[in-house]
């Protein structure tokens, strides 16, 4: 890899982990970076911020459950995370659901972000 | 400019794998370097052989292969995602024990360190999602 300074990657995630397998792609992709030591942030937005709803038992489903995977993060250094405010409010996960990691922020926060990356890869 | 194009769309479904493989050939056209294209997810199952599009519809295959053939671009798709979805090169056909074969010969498998590689390489990176 070249020996220049790392790029920077936000990685937005808008999928919810029932119905596709583009929620756990993202979170693969997130890790992968971080394991070759680029600077990596997460986002969550629309249903994706329905990957953060605790307590989910999808044994039945027949799918995974993505929350443990997110709460491993920080061992990656990827934390905070960040969740869309107003999509956390339309589907009612309170602040004190999420994971200790996660952080709600607005909209102008979002474009701020969008526009601090090197990179931004939507899931 | 170097570019690098991550596709998650499905070849099938919808108009955005047409419109990635549309995108890369206008980026080659402009003189800008097509550095890697990295298949993902449903996006993988674009490197299927055996795919039949009926005469009067776009094959997607057919637009990726001619930009592998003339511009030389690397097309890989993720290897969890290839197996996952029955794409196979000769190698992992014999390691799980299958018939065949299922990947284009265009295409190669490899892990998300390569599209790491291509995002640390790259001035741009495009995704076409779903």
């Amino acid at each position: 890899m070249a020996t220049t300074a790392r790029k920077s990657v936000l990685v937005v995630t808008r999928h919810a982990h029932q119905g596709s397998a583009l929620g756990r792609s993202a979170l693969d992709a997130a890790l992968v970076s971080a394991t070759f030591e680029l600077p990596v942030t997460l986002l969550f937005q629309g249903q994706g911020v329905l990957q953060l709803l605790p307590e989910q038992d999808c044994t039945e489903a027949g799918i995974r459950n993505l929350r443990k995977v997110i709460e491993s993060l920080p061992l990656y250094d990827i934390t905070p995370i960040y969740v869309d405010a107003a999509a956390a409010a339309r589907y009612a996960l309170q602040a004190e659901l999420l994971p200790p990691q996660a952080q709600l922020i607005s909209l102008d926060r979002q474009r701020q972000l969008l526009a601090d990356h090197d990179h931004i890869l939507g899931f | 400019m170097i570019y690098s194009l991550l596709v998650l769309a499905a070849p099938t479904s919808g108009h955005a794998s047409l419109t990635a493989a549309r995108f890369a050939q206008a980026v080659v056209a402009r003189g800008h370097q097509l550095k890697r294209v990295f298949f993902l997810d449903d996006g993988a199952l674009t490197g299927l052989a055996g795919t039949i599009t009926p005469q009067d519809e776009a094959s997607a295959l057919a637009q990726w292969q001619q930009l592998g053939a003339n511009h030389e671009v690397e097309l890989i798709l993720c290897i969890s995602s290839a197996l996952k979805r029955g794409v196979l090169d000769a190698t992992e056909a014999e390691r799980y024990e299958r018939n065949t074969a299922t990947m284009h010969p265009d295409f190669e498998l490899g892990g998300l360190g390569l599209l790491v590689e291509a995002m640390q390489t790259s001035d741009r990176l495009i995704t076409f999602g779903q």
